[in-house]
């Protein structure tokens, strides 16, 4: 029992890191909650479950299609909604994610309908024991997929041009502009990479409970947010970890305490690391200046 | 594939319609204010007085048409609500998403007190507002460290845990089946039921509401209010204590919503968790910010417009809350202090769209 629900918990906390990494990097550049992020998410389960269903594509293009997809409805969601008011006052950005975060559930309300649309089974789901730890094959493909995903991440970030141009921008980005990086590039590549992730994420999660419905996106979006800030907001590495925490501690409260109040332990994990370590377990504090 | 196509379109038509409505409705709406604002004394005390006997005689030109009078009474319902909402976002500055909960905190009390416990309406209203504000300043301690975009997820947090309460615990509030048969109000032994008696009594709410966010505006309360919305760090060595003034703002606006939801609960005699979502929030923040945050004619113009748009939208009443998100973004980047803004309503200001026009006529004020 108790090793199921870590593992449980596990595969759910990566999926949650997942879509922490994409909140993560674009607060990082633009200082922006992308309220919309988990919407994405849900983009890109719809697209990838239209591929397989419409278009009958194996899972694989699919699932590329569906970041892909998802990618690109990041840049343009940029685009209009966002990029118009980065000079102007936070909250107004903020406000308009929100307003993007409504368009693309509705959006998706229209197109694919309200109801739970299940997603095919593609994968032989087996129970495999490692010592008498519980593994199932949807499980491990979401470790895997994870894994995979985060190291090609940090390659592009570490090791990369743009990579490095991404970190500059993050870092300031009006001296990246004097530095020759070419910002508006950057904060695009950045919407596009952290969509796609998040669309991985929504994906997955299409594939763990078969089903795939407009609001999936909503309260995921929330719980990647609180576990973006619990790693400490703008820190990949605290984006994976909080994700995880996140996942076992909701899989366990959802298991021992009550399952009715499974999305209420999010809140409470924000409340308190708002108010104990307000920069997070790996992130850096800041003063406010005058 | 069609389909598709005509969502597409659809979607299309509608944000540019809605871009063309907001450049227009800007033009329309500073012209307004201005003479509105510029007016002298004896013109202005005619239109209050002419306002408020069109408002009071409503009943007797409507009253034979009992849906328009149901969405007449729910207009106003929005309107105390939207104000309610204004005080903490438009005066505070506090970004608060979770507005919805102190009105179904206020709803849930004035049900389950008037079923269960058998209490009069009134009673239970007053009950309302003490539940709800006391919720408010429940709210209002843990989030006074937070500001702007990580203030709004704690409230919509706090949004989503009170809906799992209402929906979980379902020996104290009957879970998602919600509670029927809520009586309506009785005054002196006659039980209110007309669409016209209670159309007055959310009018008097209304009045109420518009009676306290303006003299809050003018009171010591309300300058602390503002000067923590423009520059906290400035107020605070101004002498003004934030928390206190940022609780106070949260608890007058939960209050406010809870007597709203007070009224929703007899005025419609049954309650469930659906009423209060995360949706209904963001179509109050909405109207504050399609009027304009901090402005009471603003809000009270945008919760109108707003709360009537869906009954003439009948057509295309799917596309009614994507229309709302493009409304937000367009808001946002056109006109993001809202159709009747606050400096406008100094009566200093000449907004910039007639100002070009009244150009020639050589009046010349001081403006920014």
């Amino acid at each position: 029992m108790f090793l199921d629900q870590l593992s449980n918990g596990l595969a759910i906390g990566s999926i949650y890191a997942l879509t922490a990494v994409g909140f993560t990097m674009v607060y990082g550049i633009v200082r922006l909650i992308n309220f919309a992020h988990g919407d994405v998410y849900m983009l890109g389960s719809f697209l990838a479950l239209t591929a397989i269903t419409v278009f009958h594509l194996p899972l694989i293009p699919a699932f590329l299609i569906g970041m892909i997809g998802a990618g690109f409805f990041g840049v343009i969601l940029a685009y209009f909604a966002y990029k118009p008011l980065f000079e102007a006052p936070r909250i107004n950005l903020f406000l308009s994610a929100i307003g993007a975060s409504i368009f693309l559930e509705n959006f998706s309300m229209l197109a694919w309908g309200p109801q739970t649309n299940s997603f095919p089974k593609l994968i032989e789901n087996n129970v495999y024991r490692f010592a008498g730890f519980p593994v199932s094959t949807l499980q491990l493909v979401i470790f895997g997929t994870t894994v995979v995903l985060v190291i090609i991440l940090s390659y592009i970030v570490n090791k990369t041009r743009m990579g490095r141009a991404m970190r500059c921008t993050a870092q300031d980005m009006d001296a990246a502009r004097l530095m020759g990086v070419n910002t508006n590039r950057i904060v695009y590549m950045t919407f596009a990479l952290g969509s796609g992730l998040g669309a991985a994420a929504g994906v997955l999660v299409g594939m763990y409970y078969q089903a795939v419905f407009p609001m999936m996106g909503f309260m995921p979006g929330l719980k990647a947010f609180i576990a973006a800030v619990l790693g400490g907001i703008g820190s990949i590495p605290g984006a994976m970890l909080g994700g995880l925490i996140m996942g076992i501690s909701e899989t366990f409260g959802a298991a021992y305490i009550s399952s009715g109040y499974r999305d209420g332990f999010a809140f409470i994990i924000l409340i308190i690391i708002l108010l104990f370590k307000p920069s997070g377990l790996l992130g850096k504090s800041h003063q406010e200046k005058v | 594939m069609q389909n598709l196509l005509q969502i597409f379109f659809t979607l299309l038509a509608a944000g540019i319609s809605l871009y063309i409505l907001i450049r227009f409705g800007s033009y329309v709406f500073d012209l307004a204010t201005y003479k509105i604002v510029n007016l002298t004394k004896g013109p202005r005390m005619v239109a209050v007085l002419g306002g408020l006997s069109i408002l009071l005689a409503l009943p007797f030109m409507i009253g034979n048409m009992p849906y328009l009078f149901r969405t007449v009474i729910i207009i106003t319902l929005y309107i105390v609500l939207a104000l309610s909402l204004n005080l903490v976002i438009g005066f505070a500055g506090q970004l608060s998403m979770g507005h919805s909960a102190f009105y179904g905190i206020g709803a849930y009390t004035t049900a389950l007190l008037m079923v269960e416990a058998k209490w009069s309406f009134w009673l239970a209203l007053l009950a309302s507002a003490v539940v709800a504000s006391l919720f408010g300043f429940l709210l209002g301690i843990p989030t006074l460290r937070l500001k702007g975009d990580y203030l709004a997820i704690a409230t919509i947090g706090f949004g989503e845990l009170v809906r799992l309460v209402l929906i979980n615990w379902v020996s104290f509030t009957r879970g998602p089946a919600g509670i029927p048969g809520i009586p309506g109000p009785s005054l002196f032994g006659y039980t209110i039921h007309t669409n016209a008696d209670y159309y007055y009594i959310i009018l008097a709410l209304m009045l109420l509401t518009v009676v306290i966010s303006n003299r809050l505006l003018n009171s010591r309360l309300g300058r602390g209010l503002i000067a923590i919305r423009d520059d906290e760090i400035a107020a605070e060595a101004m002498g003004i204590n934030p928390a206190t003034v940022k609780i106070m703002a949260f608890v007058l606006g939960a209050a406010i919503a809870g007597v709203a939801g007070s009224f929703f609960a007899s005025y419609i005699h049954y309650v469930n968790p659906d009423n209060f979502t995360y949706v209904e929030s963001v179509v109050i923040l909405c109207m504050v910010v399609l009027g304009g945050t901090g402005s009471i004619p603003g809000v009270i113009a945008g919760a109108i417009i707003l709360a009537a748009l869906p009954e003439f939208l009948r057509d295309i009443s799917t596309y009614r809350y994507a229309i709302y998100g493009m409304l937000l973004i367009l808001m946002m980047i056109n006109r993001p202090q809202g159709m009747i803004g606050m400096e406008l309503l100094k009566g200093k200001l000449k907004p910039k769209s007639i100002r070009l026009r009244l150009k020639k006529g050589g009046r010349s004020h001081a403006n920014s």
